[in-house]
């Protein structure tokens, strides 16, 4: 066995060291091997490092199927827009939003969508509607459709609750996925589940779902308030691969 | 080109760092493996470490976290006390096969602020369909909801507790640790229920204190239980 010293290993010419040769393995008995890009032997990136621990150029074999695309904070904001990240790069989009707040007491928190990258909205839809609600005076407790918050081919915002109560703490909660955004063939389903403070002092679990009835490619979503502005929130866009 | 042969390469004495190319270089493994049990970037952050070929990695394992794995065989309880956090807005926690020692029993959860028992005001509702096609339904379900109540809050109605009976579902839990809101959660999970039938649960609710969360217990209504929970975070960024 014989042992090489050194303090670096530089290439002689060009700018490439080879280590090994090909049947042989070549192990790093040291604690860590650094380096900000791993490529195959064909010099196809399997992920790059800025150096910072923020990976780029991910594999698409590696890592999770749930990637983060972008998020954006409510500070009394008429509307909360995703303009970008919403296209044919996965088949699903799922938004996690924590802890929106409306301006207006009793006013719905909803949604709308676009097609022309938010330039304008409403597009045509059929949903349905329904909750769950419990209020903390123990009075009302029901499952109940809501036919005044479902849609037959409007063009109207889909609102996501029944109202909410506007008391410092109080805030809704949920998740939409949007299935197939830039589909040109099928019409767009989308599925929502959430929990709030209603303004009627009661926990709602809201359930709302529906197609967009277009075959044009779904590329922006702004959620909005009925009336009035959304004090608070974050909004988080995932794409799932 | 110039070729050295050795079977091992080391730092040289007095360092423990040892170079190989520099920056805008290109390091080629011609070998046919590279054997290494951790790969950071150049500083010095982790992407991934191996352990015996368990491979653990924050960078590659993208937005959906797994941050705890607990396995309950015939305990009484289950409890996430340190992993609820502002690290993460929205968690996530999935219940595989929860088979209670006793039969007909709810599986349930408490938060804590500290101590357990904390205020809320919950719904639940659920759908039902019997193995002998005798009944199905879909109602709202009084006796499993909360009004500003401190008790357990039920995540299903009775589960068997045959071999083979068991409930499996998620629960998401949204921003714990803020200080300024309430803390909103909802649950769904599927039952085999103890008198043979399939259920559907669907709980929603609110820990109504402006009090961080910073743990979470599953237990059953009475005895204890076998099955796996994991606690995932869904990253911010």
């Amino acid at each position: 066995m014989s042992i090489l010293e050194a303090k670096k290993i530089e290439p002689a010419t060009a700018t490439t060291v080879t280590l090994g040769a090909a049947g042989e393995t070549v192990a790093i008995s040291a604690s860590q091997l650094k380096t900000n890009t791993i490529k195959d032997a064909g010099g196809n990136t399997l992920l790059t490092s800025d150096g910072s621990g923020t990976l780029s150029s991910v594999n698409s074999a590696l890592g999770s199927t749930m990637i983060f695309i972008s998020s954006q904070t409510a500070s009394n904001s008429a509307s909360v827009e995703f303009t970008s990240g919403i296209d044919s790069t996965y088949d699903e989009y799922v938004f996690y939003i924590v802890n929106y707040d409306v301006a207006t007491n009793a006013q719905e928190f909803g949604v709308q969508f676009s097609t022309d990258g938010g330039s304008s909205y409403g597009i045509t839809k059929t949903t349905t509607f329904f909750d769950a609600e419990h209020n903390e005076a123990d009075s009302v407790a029901a499952l109940s459709y809501q036919t005044g918050n479902d849609r037959a081919q409007s063009t109207s915002f889909q609102n996501l609750d029944r109202g909410n109560e506007t008391h410092a703490d109080s805030s809704g909660c949920g998740c939409l996925k949007l299935f197939a955004p830039s589909s040109t063939t099928y019409v767009k389903q989308f599925l929502w589940t959430g929990n709030n403070h209603r303004h009627s002092n009661a926990s709602v679990n809201t359930f709302v779902g529906g197609y967009l009835n277009t075959t044009s490619a779904i590329n922006a979503v702004s959620f909005i308030a009925a009336s009035g502005n959304i004090t608070a929130g974050t909004f988080y866009l995932y794409g799932i691969k | 080109m110039s070729k050295v042969v050795t079977t091992t390469v080391l730092p040289r004495d007095g360092w423990d760092t040892l170079n190989i190319g520099a920056t805008g270089d290109t390091v080629a493994i011609a070998g046919d493996s590279l054997n290494t049990n951790v790969l950071q970037d150049a500083g010095g952050n982790n992407i991934f470490t191996s352990s015996s070929g368990t491979v653990s990695s924050t960078a590659l394992q993208g937005s959906l976290q797994l941050l705890s794995s607990q396995t309950a065989s015939n305990s009484a309880s289950v409890s996430f006390t340190t992993q609820l956090t502002s690290t993460y807005d929205v968690y996530c926690f999935k219940f595989i096969e929860i088979n209670p020692a006793t039969d007909s029993t709810n599986f349930q959860m408490e938060g804590s602020t500290g101590s357990f028992g904390v205020t809320k005001t919950t719904t639940a509702f659920s759908a039902y369909h019997y193995e002998s096609d005798s009944g199905a339904a879909l109602g709202y379900e009084a006796g499993h909801d909360l009004a500003q109540s401190t008790s357990a809050q039920p995540l299903s109605g009775s589960i068997g507790n045959g071999s083979d009976e068991n409930a499996s579902g998620e629960l998401y839990l949204y921003a714990p640790s803020s200080t300024t809101y309430v803390k909103q959660f909802y649950s769904k999970l599927n039952l085999y229920g103890a008198d043979n039938h399939s259920g559907n649960w669907f709980i929603g609710g609110y820990y109504n204190t402006a009090s961080a969360i910073s743990g979470i217990r599953f237990s059953m209504s009475s005895g204890n239980f076998d099955g796996t929970i994991k606690l995932y975070g869904i990253s911010k960024t």
